[in-house]
């Protein structure tokens, strides 16, 4: 079964981190995925640019609307995700718990409707 | 085989009724820990039970009823899922499905340790962390003893759709998100067991509190279900204190359940108990499971409730009830999980040692609001301003709790008790 984990967490936190912490923090991401990889569990994972880059959109009576930012403003901001094919929710919940974003942020498990 | 029925002999539709009471929970656990889907698995199941009505009172009741309405269901789920595929089989067709009532054609079921091993697999699910806090003991009045969305919402004294919308809710979630149907491994266990003991406590505290109301007319099975998932617990975690706790604290209450309404139908306080009524057996069981849980040294909230009530059973050896003793204990049960209901246990052992007044300013650290609206509370304070004489103060009081009462047996206590300070009001010079 296939589980979507998407990442909250407060983006400013990343801006305000040193070179280090970033290095730090892209390794230990890093780690993780090579872990779901091992597990053969890994299907596909991003990482998203800060929401200030985001532009959303909707078709409204045909008309095309365009505005500069995220869907929603939260306090925390999806930062990205990773898609994983395990048994059950147990299991994704075990994988959730050693990714690093459950230290500094939530993370949101959703099943796949395609199974 | 066919049997006849001789005179005397359970009806094959009471039979049928019978194991669908008896044995609802195990059958639907098994059910539906192969599927994963507790909904789909309680259509197949109501299928099954009804075809029971419609075949054994003509063809006759099988040797084993269980594994028949068990073979029964999983076919149909067999049937519904490769409908599902393919679309092929017409309702009519599903219907000739004739099962023998030969036991030779019924699946065999498995040991009962196994029934029991599905029923944990069931509780785990319905205590899952990724359910509900709310619905949790909901959903396991629903799904392990049967009850239908109307009488549950009775209990928690919500409209009946809502109660319906939000089981099928949740129902949907189990499936959907892949809750598994297994007991967690060890390592995981500790942390999921609270949950678990807290949804089989709300099971017993719902039983316990509508135990005297003939609506619910299931209440007895509640907390006889939490005792007997309280004992699968010890099995699993015989080393958790609070486990032993709870099945201790559920089985002194239990032990009492012949002697709290009277044969006439009155509500008998637990200190006016015919104590011959009390189950000794019982008692004694649960006072080795405190003994037990005490080993450990780790005091928890289950484990005081049980001592509490440990106190109250020790009357029929001593004739006396420790309230020094009681006062203690839900001091300390104040501090360790505070709550209205052990403030209000709390008002009335102090009363019992220090006098009614010092028990009113107990009951007077209650918030009011809260009070207001909690019957215990507004019980105990009506009878304690009638002891110490403010007779029309505690009339006005009983009045409010009454109101508040929906349990005929439990508003004919009350309508005694102020009808006592009534009299006193019109006899006082």
């Amino acid at each position: 079964m296939k589980y979507t984990l998407f990442l909250y967490s407060d983006e400013t936190a990343f801006g305000a981190m040193s070179q280090e912490q970033m290095q730090q923090a892209q390794s230990a991401y890093m780690a993780y995925t090579q872990a779901l990889q091992d597990a053969g569990v890994f299907v596909v994972t991003d990482w998203l640019q800060p929401t200030l880059t985001g532009t959303t959109m909707t078709l409204r009576d045909g008309k095309r609307r365009v505005q500069d930012g995220p869907y929603a403003t939260t306090k925390e901001q999806l930062g990205g995700y990773y898609v994983i094919d395990v048994q059950n929710l147990d299991a994704a919940l075990q994988w959730a718990e050693r990714c690093p974003a459950v230290h500094y942020g939530f993370i949101e498990i959703r099943p796949s409707a395609m199974g | 085989m066919q049997r006849s029925r001789t005179p005397g002999e359970v009806s094959a539709s009471a039979l049928a009724e019978r194991t669908a009471r008896v044995s609802y929970g195990r059958l639907l656990a098994l059910v539906a820990a192969r599927s994963g889907d507790i909904a789909g698995a309680e259509d197949v199941l109501a299928d099954a039970f009804h075809q029971a009505l419609e075949q054994w009172p003509s063809r006759g009741v099988p040797e084993n009823p269980e594994g028949w309405l068990l073979t029964v269901a999983r076919r149909r789920q067999i049937d519904v899922g490769r409908s599902a595929e393919h679309r092929l089989r017409s309702d009519a067709e599903i219907d000739l499905l004739q099962i023998p009532a030969d036991d030779g054609h019924a699946e065999a079921l498995p040991p009962s340790e196994g029934f029991a091993d599905e029923r944990m697999k069931l509780l785990f699910v319905c205590a899952h962390p990724a359910i509900d806090e709310t619905m949790r003991t909901p959903l396991m009045l629903q799904t392990l003893l049967g009850l239908d969305a109307e009488v549950i919402a009775r209990a928690y004294i919500i409209p009946a759709a809502t109660m319906a919308q939000r089981l099928v809710r949740v129902k949907r979630k189990i499936k959907s998100a892949g809750i598994p149907f297994v007991i967690p491994e060890p390592e995981a266990l500790t942390g999921r067991i609270e949950a678990v003991l807290e949804a089989v406590y709300g099971l017993f505290a719902i039983g316990w509190e509508a135990a005297p109301n003939s609506s619910l007319s299931d209440a007895h099975r509640l907390d006889e279900e939490a005792l007997y998932l309280a004992q699968l617990l010890i099995q699993l975690v015989p080393q958790l204190p609070e486990v032993r706790g709870l099945a201790a604290l559920i089985g002194f209450a239990h032990s009492r359940r012949e002697a709290r309404v009277s044969a006439d139908g009155r509500y008998v306080p637990i200190e006016e108990q015919d104590m011959t009524l009390w189950d000794q057996n019982l008692i004694g069981w649960s006072e080795w499971q405190l003994l037990e849980a005490r080993k450990s040294a780790v005091i928890g909230r289950f484990q005081l409730k049980a001592s509490i009530q440990s106190v109250h059973a020790a009357r029929a050896r001593s004739g006396i009830t420790d309230w020094p003793a009681l006062a203690l204990l839900y001091t300390g049960l104040m501090q360790l999980a505070p709550s209205v209901g052990a403030g209000v246990g709390r008002a009335i052992a102090i009363s019992h040692v220090q006098g009614p007044r010092a028990g009113l300013d107990c009951l007077a650290l209650i918030d009011s609001t809260v009070l207001a609206e909690f019957q215990p509370a507004l019980a105990a304070r009506a009878y304690l301003l009638g002891e110490v004489g403010q007779l029309s103060d505690a009339l006005v009081v009983y009045d409010r709790a009454i109101a508040l009462t929906s349990d005929p047996v439990m508003r004919a206590h009350l309508l005694t008790l102020r009808t006592r300070v009534q009299n006193q009001e019109t006899t006082r010079p």
